[in-house]
């Protein structure tokens, strides 16, 4: 059964949040909230596991240690 | 939730019936119904044709005005096929099946909403509410078995174990009634719910939509268009639709803080429409309505002896057509359940399975009309970034497509938990609680339609050479093979067979699949008929 997987996975995380706020550069609030929405979008897409995306959603809306993950 | 008739001709002129006088002393009826609109109506000629006679009872004098329901589906298209007005409906009606959206100045994404063929009854017609309304009243007083009493109004009900006493007020005075069955087909203002005080709970929706009805000779597709922010009306959304008669339906949305009645002001309608429309193009207003819109139900439908139907019960915004024609599927629901029970063939739990199967379907119609609400209507930034982020990604990226919701068009409820099925282990085709398929079948040489064919009563497909069969009363066998036989329908295109999956299928009164078998036992057939009639 696929899970949400939140074991460290990114080769370069300071390249990865370079790359996010150069395509938010310039961008005002609510443009900047469009594209984040996009990203989400593009990647629930990516992903495409309904369970995988209600366990992300859950830990982004509750980040601390009580949700279980 | 008021409108202002423009000058001009229409071309419908909405009929006055007139009212009867009160009857002398009070009267005892079996079946009352309250409301005389789309599913009050739809319900006393289904029980006509079930050959139960009703009291209708309605506090106007005519059908409903105005700009309400335009969108007829599949499966209401379906019912009156069934009750004889099919023909006129999709003689009238404007058909369609195709949508598109647009984004600012671009087209996002367009659908299909059938895609298969082999179907009598097109995704959708349109046609004005009224019509449907007028002939329903000429063909329920046609039957002789509906009485119709325009301008008597339920003033108070007091339920009893074994129907309810109701005061009625007429213009030439009251008088009470005693029904033993109650069926509120009162609207969404319901009398009756609110003198038993039932709770309608649910949702009101932070803005505001102009309805216009616009008469014109315009070029666009029979399709409905739907724009978010366009160019002639930025910010809000627009929907366009066309109706018989030269008529067209568009839909502007105006925010919450628009004010109701200045938007009403003919010149202002005017000035909307020309921007939409471009210089140059004629048209005249027919009707102009402010609505805001509601998804709200009770939480049960059968109160005893009495039991709700339409918009008394539930409530939907209109995006999605879900309202009429839910409120349809009431109909068709119960009537035949209670001509059973009427004929002493069923007990009350007949009627608790139409509570088991409407309000899951009313539901699910109240979950997709708010999602599209909320689509539609964004009340947070994060809603509107999310809508927006959707649209523009729609238009070069498919899978952002079935993101789009300017609407969710209904789709008949697949009773699928309802207590009269009778679960079995087929693996495709129609299942229990499915709205049986339609399909070409050829009787004598002579082309027609399945659902034609089904009659009135329970009815079991098999499919396979005629034979005689083992079967409850009651119980019609309709024979279809994929050869030409006498005594069978022709199942030409093999659409009949691969659209049910099994070799025999029990159908309900009502069209809906209810059992499926394997072989043709006498005694399992005859427990799944018992289930379905409420004594299983
Ligand atoms: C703008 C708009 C667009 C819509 N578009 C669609 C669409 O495209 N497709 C669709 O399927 N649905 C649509 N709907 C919804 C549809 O119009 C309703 O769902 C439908 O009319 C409900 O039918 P009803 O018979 O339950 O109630 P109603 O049509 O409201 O009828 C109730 C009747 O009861 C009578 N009545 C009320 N109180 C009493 C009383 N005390 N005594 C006696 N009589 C009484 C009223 O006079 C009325 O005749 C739309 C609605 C709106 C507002």
């Amino acid at each position: 059964m696929p899970r949400l997987n939140t074991t460290p996975r990114l080769a370069d995380p300071d390249g990865l949040l370079e790359a996010l706020l150069a395509a938010h550069q310039g961008l005002d609030e609510a443009a900047s909230r469009r594209l984040d929405a996009r990203l989400v979008l593009i990647l629930a897409n990516h992903i495409g596991d309904a369970e995988v995306l209600r366990a992300a959603i859950a830990l982004a809306a509750k980040p601390g240690p009580e949700s279980g993950l | 939730m008021s409108g202002v008739e423009q000058p001009g001709r229409p071309a419908f002129q909405p009929p006055r019936y007139a009212s009867p006088p009160p009857p002398r002393g009070p009267e005892q009826r079996a079946v009352v119904i309250i409301g005389a609109g789309l599913v009050g109506l739809t319900l006393a000629l289904d029980l006509a044709r079930r050959g139960v006679a009703s009291v209708v009872l309605d506090d106007d004098d005519t059908v409903s005005v105005g700009s309400r329901a335009i969108c007829f589906a599949k499966r209401s298209l379906e019912i009156f096929c069934r009750l004889g007005l099919g023909e006129a409906m999709l003689a009238k009606g404007v058909t369609w099946q195709h949508g598109r959206v647009f984004f600012q100045d671009r087209e996002a994404y367009r659908f299909d909403l059938l895609p298969e063929a082999g179907h009598e009854c097109p995704a959708f017609i349109n046609l004005q509410q009224y019509y449907a309304e007028a002939w329903l009243v000429e063909a329920c007083a046609a039957t002789g078995l509906v009485e119709l009493r325009w301008k008597h109004r339920l003033a108070e009900m007091s339920p009893r174990p074994d129907g309810a006493t109701l005061t009625v007020e007429t213009p030439a005075g009251g008088y009470v009634l005693e029904a033993d069955w109650l069926l509120a087909c009162d609207g969404a203002r319901s009398r009756v719910r609110e003198a038993l005080a039932l709770p309608f709970t649910g949702r009101a929706f932070r803005d505001r939509f102009l309805i216009a009805d616009v008469v014109m000779q315009a070029e666009f597709p029979t399709e409905r268009w739907f724009w978010f922010d366009p160019p002639f009306h930025p910010g809000q959304s627009v929907l366009l639709h066309k109706q018989p008669d030269d008529l067209w339906r568009i839909d502007f949305q105006l925010g919450w803080e628009a004010d109701p009645e200045a938007e009403r002001d003919p010149d202002r309608v005017t000035a909307r429409v020309r921007s939409m429309l471009g210089p140059g193009v004629p048209f005249r207003l027919e009707w102009v309505s402010v609505y805001s819109f509601r998804c709200r139900r009770l939480e049960r439908f059968v109160h005893g002896r009495t039991v709700f139907l339409g918009d008394s019960a539930h409530q939907v915004s209109p995006f999605g057509a879900r309202g009429g024609n839910g409120g349809i599927q009431d109909a068709d629901n119960l009537g035949w359940k209670l001509a059973a029970v009427l004929r002493g063939e069923a007990g009350e739990a007949l009627i608790a399975s139409y509570d088991a199967e409407r309000v899951p379907a009313a539901a699910e119609n109240i979950l997709h009309s708010t999602r599209s609400t909320d689509f539609i209507s964004p009340k947070t930034p994060a809603a509107q970034a999310y809508r927006d982020a959707v649209l523009d990604l729609a238009e070069h990226h498919a899978f952002a497509r079935p993101l789009v919701n300017s609407g969710r068009l209904s789709r008949p409820a697949v009773l699928a938990g309802s207590p009269l099925n009778t679960p079995d282990g087929f693996d495709h085709g129609a299942g229990p609680g499915t709205p049986a398929p339609d399909a070409p079948v050829a009787q004598e040489g002579v082309p027609g339609w399945l659902l034609r064919h089904l009659g009135a009563g329970f009815c079991l497909l098999v499919f396979a050479a005629p034979r005689p069969l083992d079967l409850p009363p009651r119980v019609t066998p309709l024979f279809i093979t994929p050869e030409p036989m006498r005594g069978a329908l022709h199942d030409h295109s093999g659409l009949a067979a691969a659209r049910f999956g099994a070799p025999a299928v029990l159908l309900r009164p009502d069209q809906h699949v209810v059992a499926r078998f394997l072989t043709l036992d006498a005694a399992g057939i005859a427990a799944a008929h018992d289930r379905a009639m409420g004594r299983g």
